[in-house]
């Protein structure tokens, strides 16, 4: 599928950073430690390790040997010419994260991680996790590398997330379902915070996105920029050009910088973020946290933030679980607020349209945090035109959500499964096979079915 | 001097430490949290710590997130909160804010201290911010003459204790154990330990202790090496338990008895 060679230690992307954040963690001004002093040693030690690893080549050469012989990268490009005709006839070139060990861009960021972990000494490592995909690789890398793990989980993603919570226990991880608070990823942050703080001797966080204190955002990003290393040479070789636009889903952010970051010199590339807008931002039932939101304090940094008008976290809303999330990471509150990225809201409906269009298509499922993306592609390429070329972060694969999937299109078990109109297989996957309102009628379809 | 270090020196002058009772704002609604703090003053607190409601108290324990929760679902906010403040004021004890930062930010740095010394207050504790974060608060603290309290922590190294001190003013709060707030059977050698550091970094700011103190005789242990003595948990219990202005009386007589055994013993 591709030609490119795996990075070479001497030019891991790991070594190279943008001229943010400083030497404190700010991305202008947002970023930062807003956390408890007990954790500041905490996080002093893990920046001083992590700045002190990322430069020794016994470490890059490890860390390269784990990417390529563990996780399987680099991850190919995939051209994706079915797809790409529902997008305004621009070429769709898609950056396959889904093919990693573990079934996402995740993989990257927890090796990393639990390498340092190792480095400081530490034998207990402590995660949170919304959709599970950070928690299963996270339960992954500890048991590769024989640290005990903890997960903490919110009770309602426990349920949504089923079978991720039993991955990462068949990987010898306990989870932790959380009762406090709306009982999802932003309290499960809450309460391996408090685990953190009550037992950081023996314990590290392996935070899993952009956000959270310094020095996560930029370790975080440095870990995942793998991606768009990879993904720009990758498209420079087969088209000899470079991409008019990047797109990617933006939760937390991390897959997005991962690709977004080796792209960023290039001004004539366009970084697209696509937040999860739910059931449309004007309703207040999304996630679209940069589109909707203001700035201000969570999770131990300044960024933006679904807030109100006491300062208090608003609870998200999306079908993705991975997205669900009232903040983002510091480094797209900058990039958006510098203009050199922007951030479009995409509903529910719209995702589960390229959800299953990529299905059908190209027999790709996409998880569906990825297929926000993928709706993005379908609008930007309309802007565009049919000369533009779109390469998109396919961050995920859809295993975890066939069973939303199947709820939402109506699929449900029933011995004889009518797919509804959108999905019929005697359909014209040109003809949209889920343009069809029906497909796309929202939760309430799979209750009917 | 500060509102808060002259009356943690007025205690220490009657050879006992200060007694600094926490509540938050909301529970079991305003009204009934602003008695409860009433009857925490006039059964003896000298300070009352007044908690802004926050949907992402990372500091604290079960005890007082699940009073907390029924303040923030109520849309209690820092109208209510300077409300309290001043109740406590004119009840005579010293009025100072607990919040963690973002309703702060929220409401506006300038308008927040301007509005808090006001209403009275002496000044706030922020549990997540750090003084190398607090530019805007230490300009804003310092025009409206407010006491700002910072952390410590035993995981504090020294160059961090003698900056974190020195952004103080009114007193430096040290968090006894690594955790988060709640009851504990102990409090343990780790707090006096930080307080003999702290105190090295900063022999003229006073250091109050808190987490896990929750009955007088645990005061009483605090109170033989520390100024004052922070107790927080303990009373939401009072009030989670329905014991109501009753049992914040009640607790606090023990507490102030504690904190004065101590000086019969030191």
């Amino acid at each position: 599928m591709t030609t490119t060679s795996p990075p070479q230690p001497g030019e891991l992307g790991l070594l190279a950073r943008p001229g943010w954040p400083d030497a404190t963690g700010h991305f202008g001004v947002f970023g930062g430690r807003f956390v408890p002093e007990a954790l500041i040693a905490a996080l002093d030690e893990l920046t001083e390790a992590y700045e002190a690893m990322r430069v020794d080549p016994a470490f890059l050469e490890e860390f390269a040997r784990l990417q390529r012989d563990y996780t399987g990268r680099p991850s190919p490009v995939t051209e994706v010419p079915k797809f790409a005709e529902h997008c305004g006839g621009a070429r769709v070139l898609l950056k396959r994260e889904d093919l990693n060990h573990t079934g996402s861009h995740k993989i990257n960021n927890v090796l990393g991680q639990a390498l340092l972990t190792r480095r400081i000494g530490k034998t207990r490592v402590i995660a949170e996790t919304g959709a599970g995909q950070h928690g299963v690789a996270t339960a992954t890398a500890a048991a590769l590398m024989g640290l005990s793990c903890t997960v903490y989980m919110g009770e309602e993603d426990t349920r949504r997330q089923a079978l991720n919570v039993a991955r990462m226990r068949l990987l010898g991880a306990e989870v932790i379902p959380v009762t406090t608070g709306s009982r999802t990823l932003k309290d499960a942050i809450n309460e391996a915070f408090r685990d953190w703080v009550t037992n950081v001797e023996t314990t590290n966080y392996v935070f899993g996105t952009v956000a959270g204190p310094h020095p996560f955002p930029a370790m975080v990003r440095d870990f995942q920029r793998v991606i768009g290393d990879e993904a720009r040479a990758q498209v420079l070789e087969r088209e000899g050009r470079l991409p008019d636009a990047v797109l990617a889903c933006v939760g937390g952010g991390s897959n997005a910088i991962g690709i977004f970051t080796a792209f960023v010199p290039d001004e004539g590339v366009r970084l697209v973020g696509l937040e999860a807008a739910g059931d449309g931002v004007e309703t207040g039932r999304h996630a679209a946290t940069i589109t909707g939101g203001s700035p201000g304090v969570l999770h131990g940094a300044r960024s933006y933030l679904l807030q109100d008008d006491n300062g208090q976290t608003i609870e998200s809303h999306s079908i993705s679980a991975g997205l669900d999330y009232p903040g983002v990471g510091p480094e797209h509150s900058y990039l958006h607020d510098i203009g050199r990225a922007e951030y479009r809201p995409v509903t529910d409906a719209a995702a589960m349209e390229a959800f299953a269009l990529l299905c059908r298509t190209e027999g790709i499922i996409p998880a569906i945090e990825s297929a926000h993306a993928l709706a993005g592609a379908m609008e930007l390429g309309r802007e565009l035109g049919p000369d533009a070329l779109l390469l998109v972060n396919l961050s995920g694969r859809g295993d975890k959500d066939v069973e939303t999937a199947s709820a939402w299109f109506g699929l449900g078990d029933r011995e004889e499964v009518d797919p509804g109109p959108g999905l019929d297989t005697d359909q014209q996957a040109t003809e949209g096979a889920i343009s069809n309102d029906e497909a796309v009628a929202g939760p309430d379809a799979g209750e009917t079915a | 001097m500060s509102l808060l270090a002259s009356r943690i020196a007025a205690a220490k002058a009657e050879g006992r430490a200060a007694l600094i009772a926490y509540l938050p704002v909301g529970y079991p609604d305003v009204e009934r949290s602003i008695e409860a703090m009433v009857a925490a003053v006039e059964a003896g607190a000298d300070v009352v710590e007044i908690g802004v409601p926050y949907s992402d108290p990372g500091m604290d324990g079960p005890v007082i997130q699940e009073a907390v929760d029924v303040a923030v679902r109520a849309g209690v906010g820092m109208r209510d909160v300077l409300r309290a403040v001043e109740a406590v004021a004119a009840a005579g004890a010293v009025a100072v804010v607990m919040s963690y930062w973002n309703p702060v930010e929220r409401y506006g740095v300038e308008r927040f201290a301007a509005d808090l010394a006001a209403a009275g207050g002496a000044g706030a504790i922020t549990p997540d911010l750090i003084p190398d974060e607090a530019g805007e608060w230490i300009a804003a603290s310092d025009r409206a003459g407010l006491d700002r309290v910072f952390l410590v922590a035993p995981s504090s190294t020294e160059a961090r204790l003698r900056s974190t001190t020195a952004a103080c003013r009114g007193f430096v709060y040290a968090a006894s154990t690594m955790g988060v707030t709640g009851t504990r059977a102990t409090v343990g050698d780790a707090a006096e330990t930080l307080v003999g550091r702290t105190r090295a970094a900063a022999p003229d700011l006073a250091v109050c202790v808190g987490l896990g103190v929750s009955d007088g005789d645990q005061a009483a242990e605090v109170a033989a090496f520390a100024d004052g003595v922070i107790v927080g948990s303990a009373y939401v219990r009072e009030l989670l338990e329905g014991r109501g202005p009753d049992g914040v009386r009640a607790l606090t007589a023990d507490l102030a008895e504690g904190v004065r055994r101590a000086a019969v013993t030191a």
